[in-house]
């Protein structure tokens, strides 16, 4: 593949990743005001997006192995616990991948 | 003479550093992660470096590689990278007031804005410390991030190879960082429907479309139902 067209993916990548994030800038641009309900939803979507992409993370479950699949929830939970015990973001995200990639060594 | 409140521009580095610490342990070592599957694909740092510059979207960046791989199509990489960032047009609607009023960092602060740095800025404005700092401070943590993601991603194609490490299983580190940034989230908020209908959502449209299609249809799902929900609340309020 010619180098040009690898530069040319780049450049298209990173121009529509612009995009959708310029997006709901450009939409209440100068006096156009976010309308009440928007302005609301903007205010209880973050959790649910969150929560949509921890979903995304764990898409794998339904296609992967059992052990696999127990070594992936055994984690989530060491984060889990770890999180609401401590509150030390650092610490829950370390310790849970350290566990994770031993786990799955040991599977 | 400064007044007692006013914070020193490294007052609000120190505040951006640590804030972004968390992310600098996550971004590190999926940049690292990218730059090796980077180099694998046969496209090495000087690349790593121009994409983590001109991009920067996390998981869109390891699609970027199998594009790049492929030899994928123009109009392919348009559609593919608007639709797994679609969720991004979501996240700026949090920060259309406060973006507006950062001047000339208002433009570099959209382009930042990944998963990360809003959930990051997203707690900033919820803590009582972070209601104190300039927004300037905002600009260094977005600013923090991507220097962390593209110092990742160099080190991973540079050096990668070289570390007689297995780095399968890195992954989990977006994983993790998501769960503690959506615990963080429902503490703050106390509120716990949102979350619930994020999840519930995903997880159907993980059983209807499969894991390759899932994501946009399940933000759409997401996005309608707090809506509905939203509005039969008002509604309820105006019939009292």
């Amino acid at each position: 593949m010619p180098v040009s067209h690898s530069v040319l993916i780049v450049a298209i990548c990173a121009v529509c990743t612009f995009i959708t994030r310029v997006i709901p800038f450009g939409l209440f641009r100068g006096n156009r005001k976010m309308p009440e309900s928007v302005a609301k939803l903007a205010h209880l979507l973050p959790p649910a997006i969150i929560a949509v992409l921890v979903v995304y993370c764990l898409k794998g479950i339904p296609s992967q192995d059992m052990a696999t699949n127990a070594v992936t929830l055994a984690s989530v939970a060491v984060v889990v616990i770890l999180h609401l015990w401590r509150k030390n973001t650092l610490l829950s995200i370390g310790a849970g991948t350290v566990f994770y990639m031993i786990a799955l060594r040991l599977i | 003479m400064k007044k007692n409140n006013e914070l020193t521009n490294t007052d609000l580095i120190r505040y951006a550093f640590r804030k972004s610490l968390p992310v600098l342990f996550g971004y590190v070592f999926l940049g690292i992660a990218f730059g090796i599957l980077l180099e694998e694909a046969g496209y090495n740092f000087v690349w790593a470096f121009a994409i983590s510059l001109f991009v920067f979207a996390g998981s869109m960046q390891f699609v970027l590689v199998s594009l790049l791989k492929e030899g994928a199509s123009l109009l392919i990489t348009a559609l593919m990278t608007l639709f797994i960032n679609s969720r991004h047009i979501f996240y700026g609607l949090s920060f259309v007031e406060s973006f507006r009023k950062m001047e000339r960092y208002y433009p570099y602060m959209i382009f930042s804005l990944t998963d990360e740095t809003y959930s990051v800025l997203y707690s900033c404005r919820d803590d009582e410390e972070g209601q104190q700092q300039d927004h300037k401070a905002w600009f260094y943590i977005a600013l923090l991030h991507q220097c962390y993601w593209i110092l990742g991603s160099v080190i991973g194609a540079l050096a990668g190879n070289l570390i007689p490490l297995d780095f399968t299983g890195i992954d989990f580190s977006m994983t993790a960082l998501f769960v503690v940034i959506l615990i963080d989230q429902i503490r703050g908020s106390k509120v716990y429907f949102p979350a619930a209908t994020g999840a519930v959502c995903a997880t159907l449209c993980l059983v209807i479309f499969g894991g390759d299609n899932f994501l946009l249809p399940a933000l759409l799902t997401t996005a309608f139902t707090l809506f509905l929900k939203n509005s039969l609340n008002n509604s309820a309020k105006g019939s009292d």
